[in-house]
């Protein structure tokens, strides 16, 4: 579904402040495979889920999705066949606009924008019902701007915006991380429920260990800019938060170094 | 003194087109414009000089709207394609259109007195041109407030907010924020110039100077009109848009009846948008202030 081969990026190219964030950096996703993606400060993991997403192009190499090449394509384009959620709660929806306005707009996701109405009845129906399995009591405030819901309820929109139109990748920016941890918990039970009832392609960047563990089949641990560790299948079942610090030292030589994830 | 109030509604309903253009960028958008400095003026121009020499005066205003939107256009191409930040980008096509309006007018102003007007048939019909303007100037709101009601609930108008709004989420559910944002400038700076041309044909004059300080006239307007008139919802915006405008020209106009010298009028203005932009602030300073007070520690 997604297949990445070799590419790299670099931060400020030929100024004294060069930085390799990307370097042969190679992966390839089957349909339906629910990746965590682990690593330290400034492994490159965020940079990893931006130069999928289009938010900037990469310097070498090739992005393939559904063996359509998107290398070149700017990141509306892309977005025809991604869904996103971001770190901060923030980012996902446009917080003058009301929850249904914030569903029409994902709606329309991949869809040629033209002069007929930004919503109609029939949608508002489908919204309602959507709204209610996320179980937040938002299909009764349709009209309230997003600006006024809290984080975790932002966040479960944005989420069920991404994926309100299928999409081929559903890619998760540390997207729990702005979150207390029960609201986290809840967030990321919903991810589950979505990924799994789509049988979405997921990509899950995350500073929590336990949570990369717990999640999806398969894991991967970046350290700098590179994969050092791609974990799947019964192997990752039987992980421990213990194994994983102890095979990213073998492998890497360092201690790991993410204060964030140690503490959670 | 009922003369002077009626003469400023008129007025504000033809500056009310150029306050709703402003609020197309300055809040929809989140751009400050100052493109419309240019384009109000070449709006006066292209209508003046068409009518000036013959042309009919509602396909002049026409043409008027068109040079607006095409002053958008460029404005919209040097921040998204060529990456000027908005603000130096008005500023650039501002400045530029200062020399064609020039070349469009071929001097600094043209008189359209004794020319027939979008104005005149309502003359014809026995109305006094100060009502006449009113109603031509009411109808033009309404018209354009409909519009805009209806193209800002459209898939395209819906986007363009969204762009405004948070460009990020935009661009992640598949909006082109580049071409949103262009095209807001495009609608945004061709209402303008139509307020310009309906200007310059009601005080029956073209200046070149007449869009200095526009931009600020058009943010006074806006704010009075949301503060006073309230933003409840779309609909209601736009309204308060042109009951702002005309409020601002009462406002200017009773100053001016009080005895306030001309020249000062733009320092006036400055300082009432200054203070009513800054309002958030004092309401921070003024906030802990009130409650030390109310909570009995001094």
């Amino acid at each position: 579904m997604l297949i990445i081969n070799d590419i790299e990026k670099k931060f400020n190219a030929g100024t004294v402040n060069e930085k390799v964030a990307l370097s042969k950096f190679s992966l390839s996703l089957a349909e339906g495979d629910f990746v965590t993606v682990i690593g330290g400060n400034g492994a490159g993991k965020s940079t990893f889920l931006n130069c999928v997403a289009g938010v900037f192009g990469v310097d070498k190499g090739s992005i393939l999705i559904d063996g359509l090449d998107v290398t070149k394509l700017p990141e509306h384009k892309r977005s025809a066949v991604i869904g996103r959620v971001f770190q901060d709660p923030m980012m996902g929806t446009a917080g003058n606009m009301g929850i249904e306005e914030n569903l029409a707009l994902a709606y329309r996701r991949g869809k040629t924008r033209s002069l007929s109405w930004g919503i109609s009845h029939k949608e508002r129906e489908i919204y309602k019902e959507y709204l209610s399995h996320l179980d937040l009591g938002l299909e009764n405030r349709l009209h309230a701007k997003v600006g006024l819901l809290s984080g975790g309820q932002r966040q479960a929109l944005t989420l069920l915006m991404a994926t309100l139109k299928k999409p081929k990748l559903l890619l998760l920016d540390e997207h729990t991380a702005a979150l207390d941890p029960k609201t986290a918990d809840k967030v990321l039970q919903l991810s589950d429920r979505f990924v799994k009832e789509g049988n979405l392609t997921t990509l899950m960047v995350t500073h929590n260990m336990r949570h990369a563990i717990e999640h999806g089949n398969r894991l991967i641990m970046m350290h700098e800019g590179r994969v050092i560790l791609d974990i799947r299948g019964e192997e990752k079942q039987k992980l421990t938060v213990e194994d994983l610090l102890k095979r990213f030292g073998q492998v890497s030589g360092e201690e790991f170094a993410n204060d964030r994830a140690l503490l959670s | 003194m009922f003369e002077i109030i009626l003469g400023a509604i008129s007025l504000g309903l033809l500056w009310a087109i150029m306050t709703i253009g402003v609020y197309i960028t300055y809040r929809i958008l989140d751009i400050a414009d100052l493109t419309v400095e240019g384009s109000i003026a070449m709006g006066a121009a292209i209508a003046a000089f068409s009518i000036f020499n013959g042309m009919n005066p509602f396909i002049a205003t026409c043409l008027a709207f068109v040079g607006g939107m095409l002053a958008g256009l460029v404005t919209g191409i040097l921040h998204t394609k060529l990456k000027i930040p908005a603000l130096l980008a008005g500023i650039l096509t501002m400045i530029a259109l200062y020399s064609v309006n020039l070349r469009i007018m071929g001097k600094a102003n043209l008189s359209l007195l004794r020319i027939d007007t979008v104005f005149t048939p309502m003359e014809n019909l026995g109305l006094s041109p100060t009502y006449s303007v009113m109603l031509f100037g009411f109808i033009s709101v309404m018209a354009i407030v409909g519009l805009l009601y209806w193209f800002f609930g459209t898939e395209i108008g819906c986007a363009i907010r969204a762009t405004g709004d948070n460009p990020q989420m935009a661009r992640a559910q598949g909006i082109n924020t580049n071409n949103m944002i262009i095209l807001g400038l495009v609608i945004s700076n061709g209402l303008v110039a139509l307020s310009g041309s309906l200007i310059a044909q009601s005080q029956s004059f073209a200046d070149i100077q007449m869009g200095i300080g526009s931009i600020v006239i058009g943010l006074a307007s806006v704010i009075i009109g949301e503060v006073i008139f309230g933003t409840r919802n779309f609909f209601n915006c736009l309204i308060s848009l042109a009951l702002g405008a005309i409020t601002y020209r009462i406002i200017i106009a009773l100053v001016l009846k009080l005895g306030m010298p001309a020249n000062d009028l733009k320092l006036f203005t400055a300082i009432t948008v200054a203070i009513a932009l800054s309002l958030p602030v004092f309401k921070t300073y003024l906030r802990p202030l009130k409650k030390s007070m109310n909570g009995g520690d001094l």
